[in-house]
This record gives C-alpha cells, sequence and structure tokens, in this order.
C-alpha cells in the first residue's frame, strides 16, 4: 500500500527516520548552533521558505496587521463618534462601523495568508490511514465484555426488571408530548372557526356590518364609489385592526357597469354594480391585491392566481382551485354598504375538513 | 505520580510550559496532542467551501447574540415612537418596532442585522456548494456515509432556521411568508388544521407565533445545528479528509499540510475572510429593508414578494403547479399546495439522503474510498446530480416568474406553462448531455494518456508529411488521471440470458438491481485502450501513435 510513496521526497538512507512531529535529530548535530535554526530544518515533505521571500512576507504580513489595528481603532472610534436616530446618521455610522470593521477583518485574513504562503514551509507531508474498522480480536473482546456487562447486570435473565423499567419509562416518555396540548387553544372545533367571519355577526345594535375603506375607516355610500373599473380593499366596521379578524375578513370592493356582470357573480348579492369578495386568495392566504381593470381580472401577487373578478372571480389561471367567496352585499338606510350575511363558504386556503363547500350550497338551492 | 517535572523541551517558553503541564497533569492532553498536532490535511480549493458554511455560522451565532439582545419576540400592539419618521405614529407589533430599533437607534445595530442576514445566505450556499462537492466527488461513500447524512439534516434545519428567521421581525414581506407558510400547513390532509392551529396558538395570526418562532430560531435548531456540526467535524478529523487522486496519493495515505501551523493559520485566515466578506456586504449591500414594508397585517402584500433564495424552490413549484383539488367523503385534499410543498423538498433531501445507500446497493462496492473521483469518471452518477440541479435550479427560477415576466416582457402565463413543460424535459436533457460530456471528458483523458499532449514542435517525416509531436503528459497530470477507477459491477451482474443468475440477482427486484449494477458500473472508456493502434482514423491527433510519440521525444 506505500507502493506510491517513493514518488514523493522520502527520507534519505544518510538521514535517521524520525516521525513527523518530533524535534529533528539535526538540532544535536547542527553546526550553527541556534536551536530555532535546527527545528526549522529542511525534511521530508517540508520545503523551507528561503530568507528572502521570509523577510518580504514578514514586512506585508505586518503591515496587513497594523492596518487591523489602525481600523480596530477606527472601527471604536467610529462607534463613540457617529450617533444613529435618524435615516442619514445612521447611514453615516452604518458605513463608517461597516467599512472598519471590513478592512479590520480582510486585512487580518490577508496577513495570515501572507504569512502562511511566504514564510512557513511548503509542506508535502504523508500520513498513513488505517481502516475504520477495529480489528476482530477487539471487536470480539466488546461484544464479549458487553454481553459479560449485561449478564452482570442482570437485566437478561430478570424479566421483571426488565418490564417494569421499560413500562415505566412510557408515560415519563409522553409527558413531554402532553404538555403541548395548550399550545393549541382550548376549543378543537377548528375547522368551524375557519368557516365562519365577523361579517356574520351583527354589530352591538343588531345592525348589519358596515363595510370601511381599509386605513382610514371610512365607510362607503354606494353612491359615491361610482365609477366603474373603481377598487377598495374594505375592512369590516370595528375590526379595522384585528389581524385575526382581518386575515378571513378583507375584502376587494369592485364597481361595475351591470352589463359586465356574468352569471358566476350573484347579481342578488351585489349592489348598483358593486361586487365585494374576499380579498384572501384561495391557494395559500395571500391578499390577491392586484387588479386589471381592462380584464376584470384579479391578480394574487404570490403565486399568480388569476380570478375573473366580472365572472363570480372564477379562475382563469394559477394555483387556486376555487373562486374568491363573494360576500353578500347592500345598503343601509343611510346608503352606506353593509353585509348581509357572512359569506356562504370559507375563505381563503383549502383544508381537510372543508370538503366541497360550494357544492353543498349549490345543493341546498343556494349561490356560492 | 507527577510527570510535569519531565515536561518537554526545555527552552519551550515558561508562559506556555506552565499552563500546558497544569491541563496535561489534569487531562492528558499531550497523548491527543501528539497524534494530531501534525495531523495531515489535503488541499483542494473545493475542500474549502464547507468551511464557508461554517464560518457563516459562527458569524450567525456572534450576530444573532447580539440582535437578542435587542429584539422583543412580541406581538404586542404598539404605536412605534421611534426615531424612523415614515413610520412615526403607526400601530404595529412590539417585534416589528423593535426590529426598527434595533436598525435605527442602536449603533452598530444595522450592521448587524444585514451581517446577520447576509451570513444567513452565505451559510446556506456553504452548504450547497460542499454538498455538490462532495455528492459530484463521491466523498459520501464509505467510510462517510454517516457524515453525508449529518449533512443533509443541517441543510434542511438550515432551511426551517432561515424560515424562522425571516418571519420574526413582523414587517410586511416576513408575514407574507408566515401566511404563505400557514396556507401550506393548513393544507396537509387530516393533521393540518391542528397543525396550525398549534403553531399559532389559535387562529392565524394570533399573537404566539412569533415568540414559538424566536425560541426555535434562537434555541432549539441552533441548537442542534451545533451538536450536527460538533458531529460532523469530529467525524472528518477521525476518518481524515478525502484527497483528490494525484502524484503519490493513494487510498492509504494522506499528502498535505499539518494541522499544527500551516492547516490552523489558513483556517484562520480563511474565517477571518468571510467574516471580512459577510462585513463588506452588510456595510454596502443593503438587505431586507424592513422599514420600507411597514408593519404587517393579513390585508395587504406587495407585489414581486420574494423569500430568501433558498426557499425559492418550493416558491417557485408553488406557482408552477396547475390547480388541482380533490374532494371525497367531504374532506378536501388540496393537491395545488401539497405537491409543490412536499414533493420537490421531498426528491430532493431524501434523493440526497439515500444517494449512498442506494448506490452502495448497485455496485455492491463496501470498500472504503479516500481518494475523490473526478465527476467525468463516474457519469451516471454526475449525470444524476446535474439533473438534479436542473430540476432545483428551474423551480428556483420559476419562483421569480413574475419577475421574469416583467424584465423580458414574456406573458407571465407562458413562463408557467413553459415551467411545466421543462420541469420535467430539462432534467432528463440535462442528464443526456451530461452523460455525453462525461464520456467525452474521459475520452480525452484517454487520448492525453495514450498519446501525450501536443508539444507545439512540428516535424516533418522523411516522405513530407508533417505531424505535431506529442509528449507524455506531466507526471502530475498523469498520476491524477490515472487516478481513475472502474466503478465496481455486482458479481453476475452480466450473466447471459438464460444463465442463472446468482441468488440476490433473481426476481424482479434482483433482476433490476442487476441491469442496473451493469449500467452503472463498469468502465466506460478505458484510459489505456490502444488508441494509438487506431489514431490514423484520430482527427486532430494525426500521424503519430503513442508508441511512436514517446521515440520521438526520448
Amino acid at each position: 500500500m506505500t507502493d506510491n510513496n517513493h514518488d514523493i521526497e522520502q527520507p534519505d538512507d544518510r538521514v535517521p527516520k524520525r516521525v513527523v512531529g518530533t524535534p529533528s535529530p539535526a538540532a544535536s548535530t547542527t553546526l550553527l548552533g541556534a536551536k530555532e535554526t535546527a527545528r526549522t530544518a529542511e525534511a521530508p515533505g517540508v520545503n523551507l521558505q528561503d530568507e528572502k521571500t521570509a523577510k518580504k512576507g514578514e514586512k506585508i504580513a505586518a503591515l496587513c496587521f497594523t492596518i487591523t489595528l489602525l481600523s480596530g481603532i477606527a472601527f471604536i472610534a467610529s462607534y463613540v463618534a457617529f450617533q444613529v436616530g435618524d435615516v442619514e446618521s445612521t447611514e453615516i455610522s452604518n458605513l463608517a462601523l461597516g467599512a472598519s470593521l471590513t478592512l479590520a477583518l480582510l486585512s487580518l485574513a490577508s496577513g495570515l495568508v501572507v504569512w502562511v504562503r511566504m514564510i512557513m514551509p511548503k509542506y508535502k507531508l504523508v500520513q498513513e490511514r488505517h481502516l475504520m474498522a477495529s480489528d476482530g480480536e477487539t471487536r470480539s473482546y466488546v461484544g464479549e465484555t458487553f454481553l459479560q456487562g449485561a449478564a452482570e447486570s442482570g437485566i437478561t435473565k430478570r424479566p421483571l426488571l426488565r418490564r417494569t423499567l421499560l413500562a415505566a419509562a412510557a408515560p415519563l416518555g409522553l409527558a413531554p408530548l402532553v404538555l403541548l396540548r395548550d399550545l393549541g387553544p382550548s376549543y378543537s372545533d377548528f375547522p368551524e372557526k375557519l368557516r365562519h367571519t365577523v361579517w356574520g355577526e351583527k354589530t352591538k345594535d343588531g345592525k348589519n356590518r358596515r363595510l370601511v375603506v381599509e386605513g382610514t375607516g371610512a365607510p362607503i355610500r354606494a353612491a359615491d364609489f361610482n365609477s366603474p373599473g373603481g377598487i377598495l380593499s374594505v375592512v369590516p366596521e370595528g375590526y379595522e385592526h384585528d389581524l385575526n379578524a382581518l386575515a378571513k375578513a378583507v375584502l376587494i370592493l369592485i364597481k361595475f357597469r351591470p352589463e359586465e356582470l356574468k352569471s358566476g357573480t350573484n347579481l342578488n348579492w351585489t349592489h348598483d354594480g358593486i361586487v365585494a369578495y374576499s380579498k384572501i386568495c384561495t391557494h395559500v392566504g395571500c391578499p390577491a391585491a392586484l387588479y386589471e381593470q381592462s380584464t376584470h381580472h384579479i391578480l394574487c401577487p404570490c403565486h399568480q392566481s388569476t380570478f375573473d373578478a366580472a365572472d363570480g372571480a372564477k379562475v382563469v389561471f394559477g394555483p387556486a382551485a376555487r373562486p374568491l367567496p363573494q360576500l353578500p352585499i347592500t345598503v343601509d338606510n343611510e346608503g352606506y354598504l353593509v353585509a348581509t350575511g357572512d359569506f356562504a363558504v370559507p375563505v381563503g386556503p383549502s383544508f381537510w375538513e372543508r370538503g366541497d363547500a360550494e357544492a353543498e350550497v349549490r345543493e341546498k338551492g343556494g349561490h356560492a | 505520580m507527577s510527570h510535569s517535572d519531565a515536561s518537554g523541551p526545555a527552552d519551550v517558553p515558561k508562559a506556555i510550559a506552565g499552563p500546558s503541564s497544569y491541563l496535561d497533569d489534569r487531562l492528558g492532553a499531550g497523548n491527543f496532542l501528539k497524534r494530531n498536532l501534525r495531523k495531515v490535511f489535503p488541499d483542494h480549493w473545493s475542500f474549502l467551501l464547507g468551511e464557508i458554511a461554517l464560518y457563516s455560522f459562527i458569524v450567525l451565532l456572534l450576530t444573532g447574540t447580539f440582535l437578542t439582545f435587542f429584539f422583543k419576540p412580541s406581538m404586542e400592539h404598539v404605536i412605534y415612537d421611534g426615531s424612523y419618521d415614515g413610520l412615526k405614529g403607526v400601530g404595529m407589533s412590539a417585534a416589528y418596532a423593535s426590529a426598527l430599533e434595533i436598525s435605527f437607534d442602536v449603533r452598530g445595530g444595522l450592521l448587524m442585522r444585514q451581517m446577520h442576514h447576509w451570513a444567513a445566505l452565505l451559510f446556506v450556499a456553504g452548504m450547497m456548494v460542499h454538498a455538490l462537492r462532495v455528492f459530484f466527488t463521491g466523498a459520501y461513500r464509505k467510510p462517510r456515509e454517516l457524515n453525508w447524512v449529518i449533512g443533509v439534516l443541517m441543510l434542511t434545519l438550515a432551511l426551517l432556521e432561515g424560515l424562522t428567521g425571516y418571519s420574526l421581525p413582523d414587517d410586511l414581506l416576513s408575514g407574507a411568508g408566515l401566511r404563505i407558510t400557514e396556507g401550506v400547513a393548513i393544507s396537509l390532509p387530516l393533521v393540518g388544521t391542528w397543525i396550525t392551529f398549534f403553531l399559532f396558538g389559535g387562529e392565524y395570526p394570533g399573537e404566539d407565533v412569533i415568540s414559538r418562532f424566536y425560541s426555535l430560531h434562537i434555541l432549539l435548531i441552533p441548537g442542534i445545528l451545533l451538536a450536527l456540526i460538533s458531529a460532523h467535524m469530529i467525524l472528518m478529523w477521525v476518518q481524515k479528509h478525502t484527497q483528490m487522486p494525484g502524484k503519490g496519493r493513494t487510498n492509504n495515505n494522506v499528502v498535505g499540510a499539518p494541522f499544527y501551523p500551516a492547516f490552523m493559520a489558513k483556517a484562520g485566515a480563511y474565517f477571518m475572510f468571510t467574516f471580512g466578506v459577510i462585513a463588506l456586504l452588510g456595510t454596502f449591500g443593503q438587505i431586507n429593508p424592513i422599514w420600507l414594508f411597514g408593519p404587517y397585517t393579513p390585508a395587504d402584500i406587495s407585489a414581486g414578494s420574494q423569500p430568501d433564495y433558498y426557499m425559492g424552490f418550493l416558491e417557485g413549484a408553488l406557482r408552477m403547479m396547475p390547480a388541482w383539488e380533490i374532494n371525497i367523503w367531504g374532506f378536501t385534499l388540496p393537491l395545488s399546495v401539497l405537491i409543490p410543498a412536499l414533493v420537490p423538498m421531498g426528491i430532493i433531501m431524501t434523493g440526497l439522503a439515500l444517494y449512498p445507500f442506494v448506490e452502495q446497493w448497485v455496485t455492491g462496492d463496501r470498500r472504503e474510498h479516500h481518494v475523490a473521483d473526478r465527476p467525468r469518471n463516474n457519469p451516471h452518477r454526475t449525470s444524476i446530480g446535474v439533473s438534479a440541479i436542473t430540476f432545483y435550479g428551474l423551480l428556483w427560477i420559476l419562483g421569480a416568474n413574475d419577475e421574469i415576466s416583467w424584465t423580458f416582457h414574456i406573458s407571465l402565463n407562458w413562463t408557467t406553462y413553459i415551467g411545466r413543460v421543462l420541469i420535467f424535459v430539462a432534467p432528463v436533457v440535462a442528464y443526456i448531455v451530461t452523460y455525453r460530456l462525461c464520456l467525452g471528458l474521459q475520452r480525452s483523458d484517454a487520448a492525453v494518456i495514450g498519446h501525450g499532449v501536443e508539444s507545439g514542435v512540428i516535424k516533418r517525416l522523411p516522405h513530407g508529411e508533417y505531424i505535431e509531436v506529442h509528449v507524455p503528459p506531466s507526471e502530475d497530470i498523469e498520476a491524477h488521471m490515472r487516478g481513475k477507477e472502474a466503478i465496481p459491477v455486482i458479481a453476475g451482474a452480466d450473466t447471459e440470458p438464460g444463465g442463472i443468475p446468482p441468488k440476490g440477482l433473481r426476481g424482479p427486484i434482483g433482476k433490476l438491481k442487476a441491469k442496473m449494477s451493469k449500467a452503472y458500473g463498469g468502465e466506460k472508456i478505458p484510459l489505456d485502450d490502444g488508441h494509438g493502434h487506431h489514431a490514423h482514423g484520430d482527427g486532430e491527433h494525426t500521424a503519430v501513435g503513442a508508441g511512436e510519440d514517446r521515440s520521438l521525444t526520448h
């Protein structure tokens, strides 16, 4: 297995063999006397740098380390000198701290590399590898010892001990899992929660909930929302900042010319060409926030599911499998848009217990 | 009994001799150091790739610890009153407010945040290219299969670590990622709603997920990663690094530089380089400017939302999937989410983890391997690898199909339709092309060994023909090429039809195994197949065969 080793510099017969890593025997015979030199003697696989290169390397490395020293000081100085607190000053502080840190690190790295390449010897050392496996004798000894220990411990011939120990471990092992129960909410009818939104709840005084503009919270007078192609992002009154409610209840409100609406849209749930769809994409729940007026396409920017808003928000492209649910709306006696009830089907991404809610609604003679 | 009075050479400086004797008396560290101080590490540029990941991880720990001092993992609603004017008075979570505070009110905070993010990108990138190096050189072969599996585990955990990390600032972009995570989790059959409600402590988004992700991100996952990294390093140390084939390098030795002082200093330098480059990126490369995105609300999103690149392949898979959904007995299987979320990741990670074992099963090779393969010398493995890269790369690119569509003015729909076709076709094409390339490269090796290399010297033969004199390749190059070894084939795999194959190769699975073994293994292009004898038909190598070459030059 050492067939090829003679390709590499091997100890010459005139030089006594020595183990790599031990002091060179040359130390005792050197005429120069300096021990430092003796340790760095040329040896098999160790080619020293010539002194000129090493000297040059020392200078360059020292220069690098000095730059690191100065940059390190500059970093500390920058920390003290540059305050933060607004965008401009943060920019300056970031630049000063980052640049000095970068310079310090890169210069240190360069110095180390110069040290290795110009001062340290060039190495081509050889070490033997050995099979990872232990020899047969060791293996059988370990096997024997293992069996002996097992026998001495009594675990092999005392089944009562063994079985009760195993039985004892089971509940203790389960305990941490049981503890995780309260990670979830106390109720367990999760799917039910997913089927309802706050649009189904009347306001405190028993009225239909108003649609309000996201951001301003202003209610929407149907008569004012009158230019066809207009679009609004809408949230339920009273829940403007409730993220849990918004995650299911946010709407996209679009004004059509009545003749533009097709059969997919439930006209009874519209008001004067104004249609409200859930803004939560039925794919994985991103807000389907983009609208192309000329084609009436609602596009979800996450995975490009595209819905035809004029035709019941049916899917025309992309990975979403279901239309965006439509919300039944009308106006209250002051002319503001309100929801007359909840979505007929669950909004948002599909889940196991959802089933074909659209088909169920249709079976009951309703409109999904 | 004390050895301290009989310690090393008399001229070791006292400052070192004292503490070393103290430690050796108590730990016996001398024995370990005697064996390991001059441990030999082989050299090749590609062996440095994994180190990028290692050092990035250290930078992640350092910068991450700093960030924890200021970050508040809470979804409590607060009104922002920090120094970023653009968001003054805006309601947001305490997490987002504290992430803004780190950016604008803590000196060095923005730098640490940006370095942390860049280091995370580099960490995963380092792991990926390192894994590719190990794969294509067959460095995962026995005895290193377990270390390979540890590596695959670490890569998977790193993706999870990234996901939990970029969800923490609770800005609009991080929330979009969280929403998609929820949409995917809830699509799982049977357990989806349970998992989601338990993860979020109720309905999405709830008020728990940030603090839960936080403890996963800063404690649990990095703890496991740290343990796995240690195991990875220890195994590498014990098994010694593989080496590239070359002069004097055999399966039974390791040739290179000693740990102390050369490798140690090089590793230190490399750490500083990695650290320095991350600092450079953190300084000049703005990353995740959360203040521009605003606080998260499930009602809003910005177009062009993208995850960090290492999640891009999942994003692409989600975008490309047709809208399949099955409703059966009142239950829903959202295949348009399930398939892209689970299948590509499953194929890639499971494939990676199982590859060493499948290869062993196919080749029947149970020997230890310490000399790395050149990728061309195992053409099927290399083709499988390139095929997988193509599959992954396509998914990754399609994760930005909106950007592609925007930049190149291609219809968005067509980027998707083309992607749906390419995802099946491109890996096959990549396989075939790579296989051919590998054989071509093997042929060129055989030509170098057989004919020598062009010397640039033109010679006129007595009958007037001009030839270029070929000289034998240098010893180093020849040794590198001769590191090639035929890939083992299971004994009996080439039993003639009608013959009786050995026991393990009967039955349908056995027959498949024999077939695969024959295709995968063997010597496709032998290095010394006597090309010289038909050199006349060999194009550019003109009239001179190998034997003649040598006679001309010697």
